[in-house]
């Protein structure tokens, strides 16, 4: 059942992550059950699957905001198993973007880009000012920098999101089903966002239901389903051939 | 029947004022130690340090269930004896009415409002951990510009409310004879026999400062209610 992870790019250069026989279990759950995948530096991975299938489990354990129960993971050289002192070394190279956004209310959009950075990153207030202010123009939200959260709309939002975590200048970036909590009218400028950075040569894992974006900017679509990875494949074999028949019955399902 | 007579009231004025100072000064003093204290109790119980954080929780159990009148007792007649044992010779060492109500209120305060925060840092979403987790925050930077600063802006009205019942209390420091603004008063009223006169005015002071306080309170509910939804 569990398909190896040569990949299509795999190979091109060495793995900026990899996970290999990743276990993870919630009491008596098994989120994740021998999970294996790599991802080369500058590849766009679109992770999909049913709900529940422990797609955001997976990229969860990737920046270790869940701790897994067996297998490795590696993070850009750095072994994210037993010991973890420098957890916040392999933090510091991986952005990620929630669902829920996760902004942080009591800042405003500008300073929610520039804490990290000054704390974590030890820029002065003029450097993460000027970066911050530099990435808002790049997701075009620049004109709202001295907002708060709270008076943005959705996509806004995510966007403010995506680049509070470009900030820290990472190598690659989690998205967690980003458009998810979106009204759908907010979703294409997420999308737009996103696609931008996949040009810009950013390595991306996303979660998400967007078959589009997946056509569209995916190196590799990964299917899973009941904690394991049943197929992956180029999204033009994965949407046109899907070979499993889970992989059929998901795409019934969510493509009319 | 004699006329009301407020001129008493007018020379009475600096005693009485210098009363409104301490009243003023013990809540100020209780506000800072008790905030600072209470925060710091909040995140021993929040993080569950071992054998302390239990310690901190009977601690503040037992200050939120025996009156502030009984306390202070304890800690005139109780820490001189402490102290007396812990400098050796076994006498007490006595440390004084002004130092016992200051102790006194700013430890008692920190146990009502440790148990504000704690309830507040409950209520901060796990997605704001998360993001802090995620930008590589630390656990000090994730509460001092993250955490806290949300909890406190959301818990401000009730501890402000508390700090209004804080200023009322402070009449009870009468039991240490020290002098606040209800003790000045009712010295004066004895004294020349002007009770009505003297309780109507400082009544009329504890109205217009709490009265005040509780507009602050307002205002900051409808500012937050805003910014920080």
């Amino acid at each position: 059942m569990l398909q190896h992870t040569a990949g299509n790019e795999a190979g091109r250069s060495t793995p900026i992550v990899t996970v290999e026989n990743l276990v993870k279990r919630f009491g008596h759950f098994t989120a994740l059950n021998d999970v294996n995948l790599s991802v080369a530096a500058g590849e766009k991975i679109v992770l999909c699957g049913p709900s529940g299938s422990g797609k955001s489990t997976l990229i969860r354990c990737i920046n270790h905001i869940e701790k897994h129960d067996g297998g490795r993971i590696v993070v850009d050289g750095v072994e994210l198993t037993g010991r973890m002192d420098d957890i916040n070394g392999v933090r510091r190279e991986v952005g990620m973007v929630f669902q829920s956004f996760n902004l942080f209310p009591h800042l405003s959009v500008v300073e929610n880009c520039m804490l990290a950075p000054m704390k974590v990153r030890a820029l002065s207030r003029a450097e993460a000012h000027e970066r911050a202010i530099g990435l808002l123009r790049k997701v075009r939200i620049h004109d709202q920098a001295n907002k708060y959260p709270g008076q943005l709309s959705g996509g806004q939002q995510q966007r403010v999101a995506i680049a509070r975590a470009l900030c820290m200048q990472p190598k690659i970036m989690l998205f967690d089903e980003p458009t998810s909590a979106l009204d759908p009218e907010m979703v294409k400028e997420v999308l737009d966002t996103m696609a931008e950075l996949a040009r810009d040569g950013m390595t991306m894992v996303c979660v998400t239901h967007e078959m589009g974006f997946a056509r569209e900017i995916a190196d590799r679509v990964v299917f899973m389903d009941r904690g394991a990875i049943v197929e992956e494949a180029d999204p033009e074999t994965f949407f046109r051939a899907p070979r499993t028949e889970r992989a059929r019955d998901f795409l019934g399902q969510i493509i009319h | 029947m004699n006329s009301l007579d407020f001129s008493i009231v007018l020379q009475a004025w600096p005693y009485l004022w210098s009363g409104l100072l301490f009243s003023l000064a013990l809540t100020a003093v209780a506000f800072v130690v008790g905030l600072v204290l209470g925060t710091c109790l909040a995140l021993v119980q929040h993080f569950e340090v071992p054998v302390l954080g239990k310690l901190v929780r009977g601690y503040v159990a037992l200050m939120r269930s025996i009156p502030l009148i009984l306390v202070l007792f304890w800690f005139f007649f109780l820490v001189p004896i402490v102290l007396g044992h812990l400098s050796g010779n076994g006498r007490p060492v006595p440390i004084g009415a002004t130092w016992t109500a200051f102790i006194t209120f700013g430890l008692f305060e920190a146990a009502y409002y440790s148990e504000i925060i704690r309830v507040g840092l409950r209520a901060v979403n796990k997605g704001q951990f998360e993001a802090c987790q995620a930008l590589a925050l630390s656990t000090f930077d994730t509460y001092r510009s993250v955490i806290l600063p949300q909890v406190l802006r959301v818990a401000s009205p009730i501890i402000l409310s508390q700090t209004i019942i804080l200023f009322q209390d402070t009449s009870l420091v009468y039991v240490l004879s020290l002098t606040d603004l209800l003790g000045a008063a009712s010295k004066l009223a004895q004294l020349n026999g002007r009770l009505v006169e003297m309780y109507l005015v400082i009544a009329v002071v504890y109205l217009a400062i709490s009265s005040a306080a509780s507009q602050c309170v307002a205002s900051l509910r409808k500012r937050y209610a805003i910014a920080g939804r």
